[in-house]
């Protein structure tokens, strides 16, 4: 099998998480080649072609340019898939270069299963097992799903150029709210969509002064206004990795669990027995969150 | 006498794609062949991604002081027709429904084949869709109608502003990061949650919803492509550890809690996390 990867620039540097494009490589025992818009300078430890394209000339979001660039690799090196992370740069590029190849894509692949490719759906409460119609294929990885393992080798560099204008002018990045650092809290609990109104934050704020905790978010309480973008766990926010994680009434969406995976002890809070935070939790509790939340904080407060 | 310097755009067609999705907190069930889910039994509504896009298609008629027509798809069984009237309620002007039973079977090619085949013959200027379905969560078929199209896509779009003809936009990127980007249209947006704050319905477009003619139309009819993808398998997700699930008396429920965490050694015996 052979594989043409497309590598991901984000915010002046090679995207760490493309480690995961190679560990899926492994799993197939696949040939890889690899497409990337970025820089000499910074560029993944592999064995084979690496078709690089200059970042600054083609731009780090330039979706119809970079399409032209990985629909030219695809040319010379007829893969059997055309693998991407899927993530922000992967989701928005790979219709794109399926649609030009008349190709089938699967989207946000975790796992292999007899002969197919194994997707989350229902917002991560579900799996099924996807199977492509059409050769070649385009893949979309969900980011961490295939391993971190450091890389070696050094690819053999083929410099690729490709003609036309971008309809898309970017305007440049900003940056988020910073001011509150979450990465490094050795315990955080927070509050979902679940917790039902902005005055029940006072449960969650009690139970984390009852843990020494920070208090997080998933991102429909940021969305809502609830609590501040800086507290927002998840893909669009913050990864965290505390010893302690308590998610009061947060379902657990593909995105706010990239986030929080690395955490040590997980309890979950949730009124549905079957939400998918279940799948990474340690214990989960089906219960009311105003009911619960202040009996498990006084329970804690007793036992000084 | 005097003139406005901006160029003014007459008529501004926007079309708005909403799915209809089951409530996430349901019992899904897998179908006999384990393609996807049996559906009795399931609340639905509309996709929380695409309340953010028939907000803004709203927000932005309003700024063009009703120099635009809003016009909602939604393609699938007779329940959807719900989806359309709940978006007409919020205050689009036309309702478009491509009755298809088998939809919710159909990869994302087929279902942005049906798309694109109507958004053809009727010339939008703008299309809104969500950034994904809560359902499929593939992310694919905005950006593929688009290149059907041949419009100009940006995905995950979190803030919007038109002016002097173009669009600006703020795509959302990993750990909260933004790319601001400017475009022209004929363009499609997929809309991310945050976007906007989604109005609720109100009485008189309520009223009105009821009442409105929806146009009907078949795949066939917009050119329903043969699909790329099989689905099999449908199942739950695999738990990686035994999780421990803890139900009944809430009381009950905090001593065993905390006498868990202790066991585990996550609290030390006085107070704070370990």
């Amino acid at each position: 099998m052979k594989l043409l990867l497309v590598g991901e620039y984000r915010d002046a540097g090679l995207a760490a998480e493309v480690a995961g494009l190679f560990g899926f490589a492994r799993l197939l025992d696949a040939e890889v080649s690899m497409v990337l818009v970025g820089r000499e300078a910074d560029l993944p430890a592999f064995e084979g072609r690496l078709w690089l394209a200059d970042v600054d000339t083609y731009g780090e979001y330039a979706p119809d340019r970079h399409k032209s660039l990985v629909l030219e690799a695809a040319r010379r090196e007829a893969p059997d898939a055309v693998v991407l992370l899927h993530s922000s740069y992967g989701w928005d590029l790979a219709p794109r270069v399926a649609a030009a190849l008349n190709a089938a894509l699967v989207s946000g692949v975790t796992g292999l299963d007899d002969g197919g490719y194994v997707v989350e759906c229902c917002n991560g409460k579900m799996r099924r097992t996807v199977r492509p119609l059409t050769e070649p294929v385009v893949l979309t990885l969900q980011p961490g799903a295939f391993g971190q393992d450091a890389l070696n080798g050094s690819p053999e560099i083929r410099y690729l150029e490709a003609d036309g204008e971008t309809s898309i002018e970017c305007l440049g990045f900003s940056r988020p709210e910073t001011g509150i650092d979450l990465s490094h809290a050795v315990a955080i609990v927070s509050a979902g969509r679940g917790i039902g109104s902005k005055e029940h934050l006072g449960l969650v704020r009690a139970l984390a002064d009852a843990l020494g905790a920070e208090v997080g978010a998933s991102r429909p309480v940021v969305d809502a206004g609830w609590l501040e973008r800086a507290r927002q766990v998840g893909m669009s926010g913050q990864n965290v990795s505390p010893g302690l994680y308590v998610a009061c009434g947060i379902s657990g969406s593909i995105q706010h669990l990239a986030g929080m995976k690395g955490s040590g002890f997980v309890l979950a809070i949730n009124t549905d027995s079957q939400a998918p935070i279940g799948n990474v939790a340690d214990v989960l509790v089906v219960a009311d969150l105003v009911d619960f939340l202040p009996l498990l904080t006084a329970q804690l407060a007793s036992r000084c | 006498m005097w003139f406005p310097s901006i160029r003014m755009i007459s008529w501004m067609n926007i079309l708005v794609c909403v799915k209809q999705v089951p409530d996430m907190e349901g019992r899904f069930v897998p179908n006999t062949d384990e393609s996807w889910h049996e559906e009795s039994g399931l609340a639905w509504r509309m996709n929380d991604h695409d309340t953010f896009a028939v907000e803004q298609a709203l927000l932005l008629r309003e700024q063009l002081k009703g120099g635009a027509t809003v016009t909602v798809l939604s393609i699938g069984a007779a329940r959807v027709v719900e989806t359309i009237r709940k978006s007409l309620a919020m205050g689009c002007v036309h309702g478009v429904h491509i009755e298809d039973p088998m939809a919710c079977e159909r990869d994302p090619w087929q279902i942005a084949s049906m798309i694109a085949g109507f958004a053809r013959q009727r010339k939008f200027d703008l299309v809104f869709t969500g950034m994904q379905s809560e359902d499929r969560c593939s992310a694919q078929v905005g950006v593929l109608v688009a290149e059907r199209l041949g419009y100009v896509c940006v995905t995950g779009i979190i803030a919007f502003a038109w002016q002097d003809a173009a669009i600006t936009v703020e795509r959302e990127l990993e750990g909260g990061r933004r790319c601001t980007v400017r475009l022209k249209v004929p363009a499609l947006l997929t809309c991310q949650p945050g976007l906007n704050t989604p109005r609720y319905p109100t009485l008189p477009f309520i009223m009105k919803s009821k009442r409105a003619v929806i146009e009907v139309l078949l795949p066939e009819s917009v050119g329903l492509d043969e699909p790329k993808v099989s689905s099999r398998g449908f199942r739950a997700a695999e738990r990686k550890a035994p999780v421990v699930v803890l139900e009944g008396e809430s009381k009950r429920l905090a001593v065993e809690v905390v006498s868990l965490l202790e066991q585990r050694g996550v609290v030390t015996g006085r107070g704070g996390v370990r």
